[in-house]
C-alpha cells in the first residue's frame, strides 16, 4: 500500500469528497499508473482517502491511499508524474510506502479565519479567549440521529486567538478521529454565544496531522 | 471577483460547477489575444459540459490564434440569487472576466426549452437583450445548434446565426470579426460582410410580413441577403476537427466519459425525427481515425468510459471493424465501452451482450407507437417480433426490467393505437412468464409516453398538435388498460411539450412572448424545480400571442412556413411525399435499400451520401 500526502487549495477546495476521488482516479490514468480495481461486475480502481473534507475547506495534510496494479515506480517519480497531470490547487506533497496505520491517526492542527467586513471591535480577541476558558462549551452538531448537544472542550487540545484587522484567527490543535471535532464547530461556539462577533466569511484550513500521542503522523 | 466567489461558493449547491481550473481547460495570455469569444451554454454547466458540439467548437475556436473562447454556463437559482444580490455580473469560467467584456457572445442551442435561459444570460451578463440595442461591433451575439433551423422567435435578439456544422463556419466568421475589429467597421458593416459568408442568416435583414389573418405572407430581403439560407456541413469526418484533450471536469456532469461520433446524419427517416432528416447527409469516420482518436482521447483524460455515438450506432458501416479494435482495448485498460442506439439486429445482439449493454443499462426500447400500422405511419422500423425476440433472450437470461417509450398525439393516431400500446406491453409480460427463469422476482416494466411536438423540417411539420385535453385523455385510456401490478406508467404534464411546440415551430412574434416571460421570471424551464408554465401563459396572454396557432392550428401546405428560407438540405418535395405517404401508412425503406431523394446530398461537393 503506497501514501500519498497532497494538499488541496484554491479553487479546488470546492471539489467534493466524492469527486475528487474520481479525480484522483483519472490522474492516475493519464500519468499511465495502473490502480488496483475492486472486484465485481464494475470494477473501480480502489483509492481511499482518509478523513473526508468538507467541501471549502482547505488543506495541507490530506492523505490518499492507494495500490499500483502491477509496476513498481519509485516514489520521487510518483509524486511527479501525478503533479503533471492534476489540476491547481491539488498538489501531492509526497509519496512513501511506510504510512502509518490510519487507526493511530488523532489529532489535527487547524488554522480557522473569521472575517468581518469591517475591522474586529476592541476587546474581540478576549471574548473569544473567555469563551473557549469556559467549564463547557455546547455547541449543535447534525448528525444521523438529528440535532444533537456537545461539548467540544474536551477535544480541543490547545487553542490561540489573535484578533487583527478585519480578522480573528485561531490556531487550534483538535481531535480528528474517535471523537472527531470540526473545526468549524469552533465558529459555531462564537456564532452561538457571541453572535455579535457572527463572520460574515469563514475559512478553515487542515494544517498537520498527528498521531494520538501528539508525534507527526504521516 | 475570487473573493467575492468565495464567500457566495459556500452558499450554493454544487459550487465546483462555478470555479472553472479542470484538466485541460484552456487559458490564454489576453495580451495575445484579440477576439474574446464568451460561448455560453443556455443550461447548466452539467448539461452543458456534457454536449458534444460545445466541445467540439471549444476546441476549434481556441486553435485559432489571437482567439480565446471562454465557457459560460448558465447559474441555478441559488447561485443567480447570490450574483443579483452582490450585483455580480455573469462570468466566464476560464478568465472570471465578466461577459459584457467579451467582444463576441455566441450560443449553441439545442433545446427550445432553454429559450429563456439565453436571454436570462443575456440579462444577468448586462448587455441589452435586442440586437437593435447593442450598438457597434463589441457583444456581437451569434448562435448555432439545432434550434437555429427555425430561429425565428429568437430573431430579435441574435445578431445573427450560423447555420449547420460549426467546424468550418465558425473560424470564418471570427476571421472577419477580426479583421472588422481590427479596422473598426460598424455594426452594420460586419453583419452585411458576415451575411455572405454560406450558411449565416443575419434575421434583422429581412422583413416578416403577415396576412390579415395572421399567417406568414412574406420574407422580404431588405438588402443585397440571398433569399435562402443553407446550412453547412463538413464532408469528410476524417479530416475534421476532433477534440481529443477534451476538458475533463472535476465535478459529476450528465455524461461523464469521453464520446466519440461515429458518423453523422441518419439513413433511417423517422417521419417524427427532426435530427434524423436536419443532419443529413450522410457522412461517415472510417474506423482506423476512431481508434486512433479514442485511444488519444481516453489516454489523454483518463477516462473510464467512452461512447460510440450518433443517431442511430447499428448504422454505421465499420462498426465491426471499430469494435474488434475497441473491445480488446477497453478490456486492457479497464475502460467502459458502451454503445447506445443499438438496434435489434444479429450483429447488434451479438454486440449487445459482448458489451452486457442490457446488463448496464436495461432493456430499452422506443417503438414510439403501439400499433404496427402507426410505426409504419411514422416509419419506425421496429417490428413487435423483434421487440419480443429480444425480451424473451432478455427475460431466458434472467433479466426482469424493461422499459418501453412512445409518443400520444401522432398523426392520424386513433384509440385503437393508445390502446395497442397496452396490448404490446401484454405481450412483454406474457413473454416474460413464457421465459422467465426466476418468476419469484417478478417483473416490471416502466411505460412512458410523451406529448407529440411537430417539428421544423420532418414530413410533420404542417401536423396539428393534438389539444392537451386529447393528450391527457389519451393518456388516462391508456392508464385504464393497465391492470397488472407490473407496469409502472409515466406520462408528462403536458404543458412544457405544448410550450415546446409554439418554440419550435414558431414566429418573430415569439420574440415579444419570451421576452415578457423572462422578465416574469421564467428560467431554467427544462427543470421541473423552476418551469412556470403560469408565467409563460401571462406573457402570451399580456403579448396577445395565441398558442393555438402554433400548436392545434397547424400549418397548411401552401402556406409560407417561418423556417421556409432556412435550408437544410431535405427538400420540401420529399418532405411532402413523406407526408403522403405516412397517411397511407406507407413506410420508406432506408437509405441502405436505395436512396430516397431526399435532397441532402446536394450539400456535399467533394464526396456523396454514405448512406
Ligand atoms: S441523399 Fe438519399 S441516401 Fe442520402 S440521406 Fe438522403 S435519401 Fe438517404
Amino acid at each position: 500500500m503506497l501514501r500519498a500526502m497532497f494538499s488541496k487549495t484554491g479553487d479546488a477546495v470546492w471539489i467534493s469528497h466524492l469527486d475528487l476521488m474520481r479525480l484522483f482516479q483519472r490522474a492516475f490514468k493519464r500519468a499511465g499508473l495502473p490502480l488496483t480495481h475492486s472486484q465485481g461486475f464494475n470494477p473501480r480502481p480502489s483509492v481511499s482517502i482518509a478523513l473526508p473534507l468538507s467541501v471549502g475547506v482547505e488543506s495541507h495534510c490530506e492523505l490518499l491511499d492507494f495500490q499500483l496494479d502491477g509496476v513498481e515506480v519509485p516514489v520521487e517519480e510518483l509524486r511527479e508524474r501525478l503533479n503533471e497531470k492534476l489540476i491547481p490547487g491539488i498538489r501531492v506533497l509526497s509519496v512513501y510506502d511506510d504510512g502509518m496505520k490510519l487507526k493511530e491517526l488523532g489529532l489535527l492542527r487547524c488554522e480557522v479565519v473569521m472575517e468581518y467586513d469591517r475591522p474586529v471591535p476592541e476587546g474581540a480577541g478576549e471574548s473569544v479567549r473567555a469563551l473557549f476558558g469556559r467549564d463547557q462549551l455546547l455547541v449543535e452538531k447534525k448528525g444521523k440521529n438529528g440535532v444533537t448537544e456537545q461539548d467540544i472542550l474536551p477535544m480541543i487540545r490547545s487553542l490561540s486567538v489573535e484578533a487583527s484587522g478585519d480578522a480573528i484567527r485561531f490556531q487550534a490543535v483538535v481531535c480528528c478521529q474517535d471523537p472527531s471535532l470540526n473545526p468549524m464547530q469552533l465558529v459555531a461556539a462564537v456564532e452561538r454565544y457571541l453572535p455579535e462577533l457572527s463572520p460574515v466569511y469563514k475559512k478553515v484550513s487542515r494544517m498537520e496531522l498527528f498521531d494520538k500521542n501528539g508525534q507527526p503522523f504521516r | 471577483m475570487t473573493q467575492l466567489l468565495n464567500r457566495i461558493l459556500p452558499l450554493v449547491q454544487k459550487p465546483a460547477r462555478y470555479t472553472g481550473g479542470e484538466y485541460n481547460e484552456i487559458k490564454k495570455d489576453l495580451a495575445d489575444v484579440r477576439v474574446r469569444v464568451a460561448f455560453c451554454f443556455p443550461d447548466t454547466y452539467e448539461i452543458g459540459m456534457s454536449n458534444v458540439g460545445m466541445r467540439i467548437l471549444y476546441g476549434v475556436m481556441n486553435q485559432m490564434d489571437g482567439v480565446w473562447c471562454e465557457r459560460v454556463f448558465a447559474p441555478w437559482g441559488d447561485m443567480e440569487e447570490q450574483m443579483r444580490q452582490h450585483d455580480l455580473p455573469l462570468w466566464a469560467l476560464e478568465s472570471r472576466g465578466p461577459v459584457k467584456d467579451f467582444d463576441m457572445i455566441a450560443f449553441t442551442i439545442g433545446y427550445e426549452m432553454s429559450y429563456s435561459n439565453i436571454l436570462n444570460m443575456l440579462r444577468l451578463a448586462g448587455i441589452p437583450l435586442r440586437s437593435s440595442e447593442r450598438q457597434g461591433l463589441h457583444n456581437m451575439v451569434f448562435a448555432g445548434g439545432v434550434c437555429a433551423y427555425n430561429p425565428e422567435p429568437l430573431a430579435d435578439f441574435i445578431d445573427f446565426f450560423c447555420l449547420g456544422e460549426g467546424e468550418e463556419i465558425t473560424p470564418e466568421v471570427l476571421d472577419l470579426y477580426d479583421r472588422a475589429k481590427a479596422e473598426g467597421w460598424t455594426k452594420e458593416a460586419f453583419l452585411l460582410a458576415v451575411s455572405k459568408i454560406d450558411g449565416v442568416y443575419v434575421p434583422s435583414f429581412y422583413r416578416h410580413e403577415y396576412a390579415e389573418d395572421g399567417t406568414l405572407e412574406a420574407v422580404v430581403p431588405l438588402v443585397d441577403v440571398p433569399a435562402v439560407i443553407t446550412k453547412r456541413v463538413v464532408e469528410d469526418l476524417d479530416r475534421a476537427y476532433w477534440p481529443t484533450k477534451m476538458i475533463v471536469p472535476s465535478t459529476e456532469i450528465v455524461h461523464d466519459r469521453a464520446n466519440l461520433e461515429v458518423f453523422r446524419g441518419c439513413i433511417r427517416g423517422c417521419r417524427f425525427c427532426q435530427a434524423g432528416f436536419s443532419c443529413r447527409p450522410v457522412r461517415r469516420k472510417s474506423a482506423d481515425v476512431l481508434f486512433r482518436q479514442a485511444k488519444e482521447t481516453l489516454e489523454d483524460s483518463g477516462n473510464n468510459e467512452i461512447t460510440l455515438s450518433s443517431l442511430s450506432t447499428s448504422d454505421y458501416r465499420e462498426l465491426k471493424e471499430l469494435t474488434d479494435r475497441l473491445i480488446p482495448y477497453c478490456a486492457q485498460s479497464k475502460i467502459n465501452l458502451s454503445v447506445p442506439s443499438l438496434r435489434a439486429d444479429n450483429f447488434s445482439r451479438e454486440l449487445m451482450e459482448k458489451l452486457q449493454t442490457v446488463r448496464k443499462s436495461g432493456l430499452t426500447f422506443a417503438p414510439e407507437a403501439g400499433t404496427q400500422r402507426l410505426r409504419d405511419v411514422i416509419n419506425k422500423n421496429l417490428t413487435e417480433d423483434e421487440i419480443l425476440t429480444t425480451c424473451a433472450n432478455a427475460f431466458s437470461g434472467g433479466w426482469n426490467n424493461v422499459k418501453l417509450y412512445f409518443m400520444l398525439g401522432l398523426p392520424t393516431e386513433t384509440d385503437e393505437d393508445v390502446l395497442g400500446i397496452a396490448e404490446l406491453v401484454y405481450k412483454v409480460i406474457k413473454t416474460w412468464k413464457e421465459h422467465a427463469v426466476n418468476k419469484k422476482r417478478g417483473l416490471r416494466v416502466h411505460v412512458a409516453t410523451a406529448y407529440f411536438v411537430p417539428k421544423p423540417h420532418t414530413p410533420f411539420q404542417w401536423e396539428k398538435q393534438i389539444t392537451p385535453e386529447e393528450y391527457l385523455r389519451r393518456c388516462k385510456l391508456l392508464k385504464d388498460h393497465f391492470y397488472s401490478r407490473s407496469i409502472e406508467y409515466d406520462y408528462h404534464a403536458p404543458d412544457l411539450s405544448r410550450l415546446e411546440a409554439v418554440m419550435a415551430r414558431g414566429d418573430r412574434r415569439l420574440g415579444e412572448v419570451i421576452l415578457a416571460a423572462v422578465e416574469n421570471g421564467a428560467k431554467l424551464d427544462g427543470w421541473d424545480e423552476y418551469f412556470r408554465y403560469d408565467l409563460w401563459l401571462d406573457a402570451f396572454r399580456s403579448c396577445g400571442v395565441d398558442m393555438d396557432r402554433y400548436t392545434t392550428r397547424g400549418y397548411s401546405d401552401d402556406e409560407i412556413l417561418p423556417w421556409d428560407h432556412i435550408d437544410v438540405g431535405v427538400s420540401r418535395g420529399f418532405l411532402l411525399r413523406e407526408r403522403d405517404r405516412a397517411y397511407e401508412a406507407q413506410i420508406t425503406p432506408d437509405c441502405r435499400h436505395g436512396c430516397a431523394g431526399c435532397g441532402a446530398n446536394k450539400l456535399l461537393k467533394e464526396v456523396s451520401c454514405d448512406a
